[in-house]
C-alpha cells in the first residue's frame, strides 16, 4: 500500500499573526504535487479554520496532516478548554470568543461549520479540560 | 474589468504588485469579517475590506483572491505588503467608504459573482 505523505506543525498559540502558516505550507504542497485547486481551496480553508481556532481558543496545538493518493487527512489537536456543548458549537453563528478577536474578524461563529462544509468527513472530539482534537478528511 | 480599472474606478493608490494591474478579474466582495469570507465567497478575486491585518492577506490567499482594497484609507504596515507580495496579491488603498466602493465596481460590471443565499 502506498505511504502517505505526512506533514506535521506545531500551531503557535501566542502569535495570532502567524496563525495560517500550517495551512499556507500545506496548500503550497498539494499545488506542487498537481492537486485540483478546488480541492486544495477545501483542504486550505477547513485546515485554515482549524488553526485559528486552536489559536483563539487553545493557545495553539498540532496540526497533523496525511496526503494519501485519495484524500488528504487533517488532524488538529489542542490542550485547550475543550468544548461543553458540542451540537451548539457546530450552530451556525455561535461563537465563544471574545470581542478582541471579532475586532480582528474573526470569532463570527462560522470556524467548525465551514470545517465541515468544505470537508468530506469530519469528526469532533472534546473533553472540557483536557482538549479537541478534529479530524478530517477531504476526497481527491 | 481589469484590476488596474478597478484601481481607476476607486482612486485607489497601488501599494504591490503593479505588474499585476492587468489581471482580469470577474467579481468581488466586501467584508470586514473574514469568517463571512471564508463561510460565502466563492471564487471572488477581489476583497474590499476596512479590516487590517496579516490574517487578511493571509485569508485573501486562502481563497485564491488576486486584489485587496483597503478602504476608508486604511493602510496595511510592511509586513502585510511583504506578504502579498510573495503571494501575488495587488493590495490598493483607498479613501472611499465600503458602501460606494462596492457600488461604483457593481455599477461599472464588477458582479458578486455567484452568490450562497
Amino acid at each position: 500500500m502506498t505511504e502517505p505523505i505526512r506533514l506535521h506543525f506545531e500551531v503557535d498559540g501566542e502569535n495570532f499573526a502567524s496563525a495560517g502558516a500550517a495551512s499556507e505550507a500545506v496548500k503550497m504542497r498539494l499545488k506542487q504535487i498537481g492537486v485540483d485547486p478546488a480541492v486544495v481551496r477545501k483542504v486550505s480553508i477547513a485546515m485554515y479554520e482549524g488553526e485559528i481556532n486552536m489559536v483563539i481558543h487553545a493557545k495553539g496545538g498540532r496540526a497533523d496532516v496525511a496526503i494519501w493518493p485519495t484524500h488528504v487527512e487533517l488532524v488538529l489537536s489542542d490542550d485547550g478548554p475543550g468544548i461543553a456543548d458540542i451540537d451548539l458549537a457546530m450552530q451556525e453563528g455561535y461563537s465563544t470568543a471574545p470581542d478582541a478577536i471579532r475586532s480582528l474578524g474573526f470569532g463570527a461563529g462560522m470556524g467548525l461549520p465551514n470545517m465541515k462544509k468544505y470537508s468530506d468527513e469530519m469528526k469532533l472530539e472534546s473533553e472540557v479540560g483536557k482538549g479537541t482534537t478534529v479530524t478530517m478528511r477531504i476526497n481527491l | 474589468m481589469t484590476i488596474r480599472e478597478v484601481a481607476t474606478l476607486l482612486h485607489a493608490e497601488v501599494l504591490c504588485c503593479e505588474k499585476l494591474l492587468d489581471t482580469e478579474v470577474h467579481s468581488a466582495c466586501g467584508s470586514d469579517m473574514m469568517s463571512d469570507v471564508l463561510a460565502f465567497v466563492k471564487d471572488q478575486a477581489v476583497l474590499l475590506t476596512g479590516l487590517v491585518n496579516l490574517q487578511v492577506i493571509r485569508t485573501a490567499e486562502m481563497m485564491d483572491m488576486k486584489c485587496v482594497v483597503f478602504i476608508r484609507g486604511k493602510r496595511p504596515d510592511p509586513a502585510m505588503i511583504d506578504f502579498a507580495i510573495t503571494k501575488g496579491i495587488v493590495l490598493l488603498c483607498s479613501n472611499m467608504r465600503m458602501y460606494p466602493a462596492c457600488g461604483i465596481l457593481y455599477k461599472n460590471g464588477l458582479g458578486a459573482g455567484e452568490i450562497t443565499v
